[in-house]
């Protein structure tokens, strides 16, 4: 019930504009590979659920004043908007095939030795799960980058980013460490640095949100989608490293998906012909990864009922 | 100065008579006096505090893994501190404020000391969110605007805390303000340095202070106004500090009740730190003769009555929880009430709901020492029940199997592990807090001796008007009910004390407050000690 609740609120306040920028998607550009630049990430402070949603008048009143001042402040946030379906090229995504998971879980190593993470910060873990009819599967959870993201409004300090790509990469440096985020999120797919980071060697991406290596202890991490790797033509770590091309990286601007395998798909046939779903949808967070289950999972079930 | 009058002492009255010399001295007598106890137990504190300090240190150097917090228990025992030590600033607005404005005059004697736990833990509390952050060295990042992100909860927090800081620093001052020439005046047994430091704190607060009428009713007017204002500033701090929690789609967290829930908490333990601090001034600085047994049963009974009220919050909270029968939220319950959290649980349910209840219940613990137990027990208790708050939602698994989550104990629940550093943190701020109160009131008067004046003076002119008036009509003294109303007391009495209003400044008895009556018989029999 309580979760019903959530989603209505976040229905009135949804929405993005970037949505729309996924819809037109013009026809099949080929592969996922791009050399264009990497568009400097925009920080998000106006999807403001409070302010919107909230029924408190005090809150109602702080939220606006909220959304005033966040909006004065991050002009370019606002110009996300009109950005997002001319100039941004990509809108990306992730296709998870339930059916190939073996649960090996080297998309979760390849992912800690390219981020220099510890072994329980799973920024892209395996769940085992069972089935309806009592069959053991397994189930890859990354950040489901939400277009609705409740961890990004709720950070005091602006510290979460949505960029206008689609990605929800953290500020390290700015993080404080509140973790009110971990909180928020429905999937647990943050991970904190409780001590010291691995050491990590001379990276060839500068230490920056679409790539916080080393991490930063004291300070919040996540799945990045390995942000700094897309714009020249690499797959995300897991993807690249996973076997069974279970794991897909998908492009809703250019409606195309690609997996580890070289396996190339248009994104929106392949996920309507596989009646993908998506995790938690009734949290109203409209996450853009799908899961398409072939074995009689029913992954949404949990949501459903809390 | 008011001698002891003929009718002031009862015959077998405990209480022994209460003058207006008495009165200051003794209120004075922290500040003037130091007990043999006073070095070694302030020292003892700080080195409490100190091994805190040290434990963020290593805190700080370790990361906040050395707290035992981890992915699967990210929140935990600091933001129940937090909840907690916020929470029982709450007492100074309850006893002050509304008893204030609820014109219940024995308050009186309790309220510099109610006010003073308020001042001292709230900025303690706030402390908390030092060692709760990852990062606290950008905390500056929290008052810097062009960071703030508004829609957040934590946010709000801030700005609720440190308001109401500022009011509570107020509220607490401003009945200081007219005690502060009396107690100036009291300075010269001090040793010279602390003398002129002494002297420069009282002048530089309240060298304004005349003690004419006007002043006192522009006073009055401002500490009523502040008193209704505190009331909603304390509901909003932990409103807000709820909404932390309450703002995600967590079970155990995303509860509606969490607001009501977290205020009437605070005021409860609010409450009986107010009894415990009360009964530990009375004890050490021998107050036996303002602060009564009676006091402590009354306060025993608005706590009990917070205790009831927190009691049904957690049934209802639990019982919805619970049937509805949902994965996420029923799981929770189960967990808290039967599973891993069971003892903590059970334990506040026995500490801080039913035996509060039962030693008020019964006579016979019906008691000073009934009620300072009682209350010791909820400060306690309800700490850990911030804990039952806190750590089963924030360990709670969020990703599991839907068929093994029809078992609702399965899944795979993270766990809190207690380390020395939280514990060594929580045990220095608890420590600070009767650290800061010896330290405070080695600065100002621990009664509030201007507010007990005027409320006494005033109830003795009622008495005696109404004495006047019976022996004019030769009626034996013998009046129920309501008292005689203030105007005609002052109309037929003339103050029989100038003296003491001159050491005040002011060379008239002081108005006599509307409505200001009390609600037992004073008759001829009025005693001295009338706060009791």
């Amino acid at each position: 019930m309580s979760s019903d609740a959530r989603s209505a609120k976040h229905g009135q306040a949804c929405g993005l504009p970037v949505e729309t920028g996924a819809t037109d998607a013009a026809g099949a550009a080929p592969v996922v590979s791009c050399g264009a630049p990497a568009e400097s990430p925009v920080r998000i402070g106006r999807r403001n659920f409070f302010g919107k949603a909230a029924g408190g008048i005090g809150v109602i009143a702080l939220g606006v004043l909220g959304d005033r001042l966040a909006g004065g402040v991050q002009p370019a946030a606002a110009s996300t908007a009109a950005t997002s379906s001319s100039s941004v090229t990509h809108q990306w995504a992730m296709v998870i095939d339930l059916r190939y998971c073996n649960g090996c879980k080297l998309c979760t190593t390849a992912c800690q030795t390219a981020h220099y993470l510890h072994a329980d910060q799973t920024w892209i873990d395996v769940f085992s799960m069972q089935s309806s009819t009592g069959k053991e599967y397994f189930m890859p959870r990354p950040c489901m980058m939400c277009e609705d993201p409740p961890c990004v409004p709720v950070c005091p300090v602006s510290a979460n980013i949505r960029t206008d790509e689609g990605l929800i990469l953290v500020d390290q440096k700015r993080c404080i460490g509140t973790r009110i985020c971990m909180n928020c999120c429905p999937y647990q797919a943050r991970y904190f640095n409780w001590e010291d980071p691995e050491p990590a060697p001379r990276q060839p991406f500068p230490q920056e949100p679409a790539w916080p290596v080393p991490q930063i202890k004291g300070t919040v991490g996540k799945c990045i989608a390995c942000a700094a790797m897309l714009p020249s033509g690499k797959l995300p770590e897991c993807i690249a490293n996973c076997p069974m091309g279970v794991l897909y990286l998908g492009d809703l601007a250019t409606d195309v998906a690609v997996n580890g395998l070289g396996n190339t798909v248009k994104l929106s046939t392949f996920l309507a012909e596989n009646d993908a779903v998506k995790f938690k949808e009734s949290y109203g967070t409209s996450p853009r990864v799908w899961y398409i289950p072939g074995h009689g999972q029913d992954i949404d079930a949990d949501a459903a009922g809390s | 100065m008011i001698e002891n009058r003929d009718h002031s002492v009862e015959p077998g009255d405990p209480a022994p008579a209460a003058g207006r010399e008495q009165l200051r001295s003794a209120a004075m007598r922290p500040v003037l006096e130091t007990p043999r106890w006073w070095w070694p137990t302030v020292a003892g504190l700080a080195a409490v505090v100190v091994v805190g300090v040290v434990a963020w240190a290593v805190q700080l150097a370790d990361g906040l893994g050395a707290a035992g917090y981890s992915d699967k228990a990210f929140w935990a025992v600091y933001e129940a501190d937090l909840v907690a030590f916020i929470g029982v600033s709450y007492g100074g607005a309850v006893v002050s404020a509304i008893l204030r404005l609820t014109k219940a005059s024995w308050r009186a004697p309790l309220t510099r000391i109610a006010e003073a736990t308020a001042l001292v833990t709230l900025p303690i509390g706030m402390l908390f969110i030092i060692p709760h952050l990852g990062s606290p060295q950008r905390i500056w990042e929290l008052v810097w605007p062009p960071y703030w992100n508004l829609s957040s909860p934590i946010l709000w927090d801030f700005f609720a805390v440190s308001t109401y800081l500022l009011a509570t620093a107020v509220f607490f001052y401003l009945p200081l303000v007219p005690d502060l020439p009396i107690g100036e005046g009291r300075l010269e047994s001090m040793s010279p340095g602390r003398r002129r430091l002494s002297h420069l704190v009282y002048r530089t607060l309240g060298s304004r202070w005349q003690g004419r009428p006007k002043d006192r009713r522009v006073l009055e007017g401002a500490i009523g106004l502040l008193a209704i204002m505190v009331i909603p500033m304390a509901v909003s701090v932990h409103s807000v500090l709820s909404f932390a929690f309450a703002s995600s789609s967590r079970p155990g967290y995303l509860e509606t009740i969490f607001p009501v829930y977290f205020v009437v908490a605070a005021l409860y333990s609010g409450v009986a730190l107010v009894v415990v601090a009360a009964a530990g001034a009375r004890k050490l600085f021998h107050l036996e003769a303002f602060i009564h047994p009676r006091h402590f049963v009354r306060l025993g009974f608005i706590l009990i009555a917070f205790g009831a009220a927190y009691l049904y919050l957690t049934f209802t909270e639990y019982l919805i929880d619970g049937y509805s029968g949902t994965t996420g939220p029923a799981a929770w319950v189960r967990q808290v009430i039967v599973g891993r959290y069971w003892i903590p649980f059970w334990f506040y349910f026995v500490a801080a709901g039913v035996l509060p209840l039962a030693l008020m219940a019964i006579r016979r613990t019906r008691t000073t020492k009934g009620v300072v137990v009682a209350s010791s027990l909820v400060l306690f208790a309800m700490w850990v029940k911030r804990l039952v708050i806190v750590v089963p939602p924030a360990t709670s698994p969020l990703v599991r199997s839907p068929i093994s989550a029809s078992g609702v104990l399965a899944g795979n629940w993270g766990t809190y592990h207690f380390t020395w550093v939280p514990i060594s943190i929580t045990v220095a701020a608890t420590a600070a807090i009767p650290l800061l109160l010896l330290v405070l009131f080695r600065f100002v008067p621990i009664l509030p001796i201007a507010e007990m004046e005027e409320i006494e003076s005033y109830e003795e002119e009622v008495a005696e008007a109404v004495e006047l008036l019976a022996g004019a009509e030769g009626v034996t003294p013998r009046v129920q009910g309501p008292v005689i109303p203030p105007a005609m007391a002052s109309a037929e009495v003339a103050s029989p004390d100038d003296t003491a209003d001159a050491a005040r400044g002011g060379g008239e008895p002081p108005p006599p407050r509307a409505g200001g009556g009390t609600r037992r018989p004073l008759f001829g029999k009025l005693r001295p000690g009338w706060w009791a």
